[in-house]
């Protein structure tokens, strides 16, 4: 795992935090196994997978909520398992915002400082400047419950930073906020990180909001680390099945490889053969939607990759349509087409023959 | 999952919560009890106090073995061969038995009613309900015999609406006992049952009635068999305290059969027989234990199981 | 979003309450009435209050029962709530068993049961009765309530405020103490009320825990009840009942008054 584990590295030295070799069973539950990962100066990075792939249960291991049951967290280069939690430097922003409903909205942006025993006026400095980061400079003295959700979540954002940790951590900050609000708090909330250079460490299950929001992702899968790497490489070169269908949407055809090609049920397709891979090993082809190209001719290139159905099932979404395409073997294949025309009308319907093709270069073949 | 466990600072405060409570409860609870026990085995005595044998601590061993040698089960050969003892546990019985059918019966439709009826009214409905409970109980009992007195209220009222002629001797009876029980027990009928009522989702019955269902037959399908966690909270935490009540068939009671809390206090109080009374309290709670048992882990898992 | 709500409901609720609350009103009325024989209406009269007044053995008993009540209702309350703290928080603890069964049971325990039970205590420890044995006997007692209580709030407490606390560097015992007490101090103080009033009730465990010179309440309203309806009674178990009624629609106002201001902040925040 440690070659997965430093791929895609950015920042170069000794990094900020690392994961090594943790485990964490809760009785005979696994939670968490063999995690391997570094996590490097000022990066923002997302922890992405399903419910119950052990993303929050991490988290929660790095704020000290959680103890491995194996392996060694090192922040600075220090073994941090046996620090308990208020004594970390490192904060947390909790899905549920879990703001003190008994405290204004300054005394809980304060209330990190107080157990620092500041002194009053530094501490009425630091809260004016964190109301101002998050755009609410006159909201001190409010009550938590008179504050909207997007108006919650910002102060819990600025409890969380106010002392400064070396590193911030997000739990899922924003499932409870609706879908416009949410885009536009993503893009402030990459602002802000850029602004602070504080290294950001985000759990999601959404896998749009890790990609926009994220430096780099560790996808999780069963407790276990499937593939970290940046956004565009994880939907570009997935290396496996379950994190190419995790990630956006994917077709995939099994197959044999072959010499720079993969043979399969549908005939023979050119594409990259991915190094150590052997003569007659089985793989996948993976094909993203919108890299493919629907024709009602064949189309002529040497290069070109191409196959014939009919069209099956069509749904239009607005900004493109989703065809679903039959083969000859009866299997379903996705094709995005964007909707260009200011009609909008459909180019294909249903049951027309068509004709799908995409260079070689837009394949990538799995090997599991 | 607790934090506290693994973090050497913690342990000891920690520790102190549940050691105070505990040691509390241990000594002022538990012990209590191993002590009736003893002395239901022990023989009465003229003495301060009236019971042999006492413990000699002081002689250690021997003093054990001669202190075991000296119990006795006389006590409870008495119970079992006494018509009086058989008669007061089997009346107790009785009147928690049919007590608890008719604060069912009375109950359910209540719980049920505030349940259905507009959510804004419902908390204060409740609050009407625990009300009484929070005046004392004595007083609650003691404004029956207002009522049901020989020339009280109730006999004031039929006779003039020449339901009767004579006045009715409602004070001292069965009735009067189980008026004052079912009075007195109601809110602890009517809140667990309204508690599991409330929780009734009101889209299965909908559910239910788009499915072809008759409203009646909703109510038997759906709504009862939803309710009995309720229902069995409602009915152990009335017909276990009512098996061992001592104020209500004393003050409403007639003099003729005794509850066994009675015969309890009568024995303790009047006769001054320690050792029958603690035998006695011993029985009752055997009687008892398997419905307490049943109640702690109804209790439990509603308190503990809800997470 | 109408709840159907029959005849049959509403006629239930109001014939529920109706028999749960004739008798008080019955009781409060016969207390100004002029005239000795429940039958006979001898006017509005405040004469058996008077009689009260000067009723020296009643309001000895009534002090002994107000000081019983409030000392072993705030043992309870500490008592009770480190029980709860204990059954929610420290997970599978050895004995827990045996400390949530002590913990339940005196809930349902027939009263005459754990009075004679304590009273033998008492006498095997050798121990003078009176006020220390009745309030003992009464925390006993009562601490379950306060445990049911505040047990219950503690399990629907979001855990996250306490992390959240820890996480920005408050200690585990002052995050309980500035994050937790304070989150649950109206259950707490709801406990405290119960106790209290059970307490002020209780006859057969304070007749059984009593001693020379530590007559409650209810023991010297009972003795007087036992020889049959007195005016005098009714007038004590009116001042009673206007207590409780007063308490409860002071803090049922307080929590309304709460509530009113939430919304009201809630609305605001809207706009």
């Amino acid at each position: 795992m440690a070659d997965a584990a430093t791929q895609g590295q950015t920042a170069g030295d000794t990094p900020l935090l690392r994961f090594e070799g943790i485990g964490k069973r809760f009785g005979p539950v696994v939670a968490v196994e063999a995690f391997t990962l570094d996590i490097g100066q000022g990066e923002f990075f997302a922890l992405l997978g399903p419910s119950g792939c052990g993303k929050t249960t991490l988290l929660r291991m790095l704020a000290g909520f959680e103890t491995p049951s194996e392996g060694r967290i090192l922040l600075d280069g220090d073994d941090i398992v046996a620090v308990p939690p208020h004594r970390r430097p490192v904060n947390m922003m909790f899905q549920s915002y879990a703001l003190f409903p008994h405290l204004s909205v300054a005394g809980n942006i304060a209330f990190g400082l107080r157990q620092e025993k500041a002194g009053k006026a530094e501490i009425a400095e630091r809260v004016t400047e964190m109301l101002a980061l998050v755009r609410m400079p006159d909201f001190g003295r409010r009550r938590v419950d008179q504050l909207s959700g997007g108006q919650r979540q910002r102060v819990a954002l600025a409890r969380a930073l106010i002392k400064r940790p070396r590193v911030l951590l997000l739990d899922e900050p924003m499932a409870a906020l609706d879908k416009k609000l949410r885009a536009e708090t993503q893009f402030e909330l990459m602002e802000l990180q850029r602004k602070l250079g504080t290294t950001f460490v985000i759990v999601t299950h959404d896998q749009d909001e890790a990609m926009i929001v994220a430096d780099r992702i560790a996808v999780m899968e069963h407790g276990r680390l499937a593939q970290v790497a940046a956004p565009s490489e994880i939907y570009e070169r997935p290396n496996s099945r379950w994190v190419a269908d995790f990630i956006g949407e994917v077709t995939l055809i099994e197959g044999m490889l072959a010499d720079g090609a993969i043979e399969t049920g549908l005939g023979r397709f050119r594409a990259a053969i991915p190094s150590g891979g052997k003569k007659r090993d089985t793989a996948w082809l993976a094909l993203r939607p919108e890299k493919l190209r629907i024709d009602a001719q064949r189309p002529t290139g040497g290069e070109l990759n191409a196959v014939a159905g009919t069209v099956f099932e069509i749904g239009y979404r607005g900004d493109m349509s989703i065809y679903k395409v039959r083969l000859a073997d009866r299997s379903l294949m996705k094709v995005a087409l964007a909707n260009t025309s200011a009609r909008g009308q459909a180019s294909f319907g249903i049951d027309d023959l068509v004709w799908l093709s995409w260079p070689p270069e837009a394949g990538w073949v799995l090997t599991r | 999952m607790s934090m506290g466990a693994k973090k050497g600072r913690r342990l000891g405060s920690t520790r102190l919560v549940l050691l105070i409570p505990y040691l509390w409860l241990a000594l002022f609870f538990l012990a209590p009890f191993l002590i009736v026990l003893k002395i239901s085995l022990s023989q009465t005595a003229i003495a301060q106090p009236p019971y042999v044998p006492a413990l000699d601590w002081v002689a250690g061993w021997a003093g054990l073995r001669d202190f075991v040698a000296a119990l006795s089960t006389d006590n409870y050969a008495l119970l079992g061969s006494d018509w009086l003892y058989l008669v007061s546990y089997l009346k107790s019985l009785q009147v928690a038995a049919v007590s608890t059918a008719i604060l069912l019966m009375i109950g359910y439709p209540i719980a049920y009613g505030i349940a259905r009826l507009p959510r804004r009214l419902q908390p204060i409905l409740v609050m009407l309900v625990i009300l009484p409970f929070w005046t004392s109980f004595l007083i609650r009992v003691y404004a029956w015999i207002n009522i049901l007195q020989r020339d009280g209220l109730l006999n004031d009222v039929l006779m003039r609406l020449r339901v009767v002629d004579q006045p009715v001797a409602w004070l001292s009876s069965d009735a009067a006992i189980y008026i004052g029980m079912v009075y007195s027990y109601l809110p602890f009928m009517v809140l667990p049952l309204y508690a599991t009522l409330e929780k009734v989702d009101e889209t299965l019955l909908e559910a239910a009635a788009d499915l072809g269902c008759p409203r009646w037959k909703t109510f038997w399908l759906v709504t009862l068999p939803l309710s009995l966690p309720g229902l069995a909270a409602g009915a152990l935490l009335c017909f276990i305290p009512i098996t061992g009540e001592f104020v209500i068939p004393d003050l409403l009671g007639g003099s003729d059969s005794m509850m066994i809390g009675q015969t309890l206090w009568m024995e303790f109080f009047a006769n001054k027989d320690w050792p029958v009374a603690s035998a006695i309290a011993v029985a009752l709670l055997g009687l008892l234990l398997v419905p307490m048992l049943f109640y702690e882990r109804l209790q439990q898992r509603s308190l503990e199981g809800g997470r | 979003m109408g709840r159907k709500t029959s005849a049959f409901n509403v006629v239930s609720v109001a014939l529920g309450l109706a028999f749960l609350y004739l008798p008080i009103v019955i009781l409060v009325i016969y207390s100004f009435n002029g005239s000795r024989l429940v039958t006979v209406w001898g006017g509005w009269s405040l004469t058996w209050y008077r009689a009260l007044l000067s009723d020296r053995a009643m309001i000895d008993a009534a002090w002994a029962s107000l000081r019983i009540a409030a000392l072993s209702a705030s043992a309870a309350t500490v008592l009770g709530t480190c029980a709860a703290i204990a059954l929610t928080r420290m997970g599978r603890f050895r004995g827990r068993l045996l400390f949530s069964g002590m913990v339940y049971a005196p809930l349902v325990m027939p009263e005459v049961i754990t009075g004679l039970s304590v009273l033998l205590l008492f006498v095997a420890l050798d121990v003078d009765r009176g006020f220390w044995t009745i309030s003992i006997a009464h925390t006993t007692l009562t601490l379950c309530f306060v445990t049911v209580i505040v047990q219950s709030r503690l399990i629907s407490f979001d855990r996250s405020l306490e992390e959240a606390a820890m996480d920005l560097g408050c200690p585990p015992l002052k995050t309980f103490l500035t994050i937790t007490l304070p989150l649950i101090a109206p259950a707490i103080a709801a406990g405290w009320m119960l106790a209290f009033s059970l307490s002020l009730d209780d006859l057969v465990i304070a007749s059984f825990t009593t001693g020379p010179g530590a007559t409650t309440l209810p023991i010297r309203i009972y003795s007087e009840v036992r020889l049959g309806v007195k005016p005098e009674i009714n007038a004590v178990c009116t001042i009673m009942i206007a207590i409780v009624a007063l308490g409860t629609v002071a803090s049922s106002l307080l929590a309304k008054r709460g509530a009113m201001r939430r919304e009201r902040a809630a609305l605001s925040a809207q706009m």
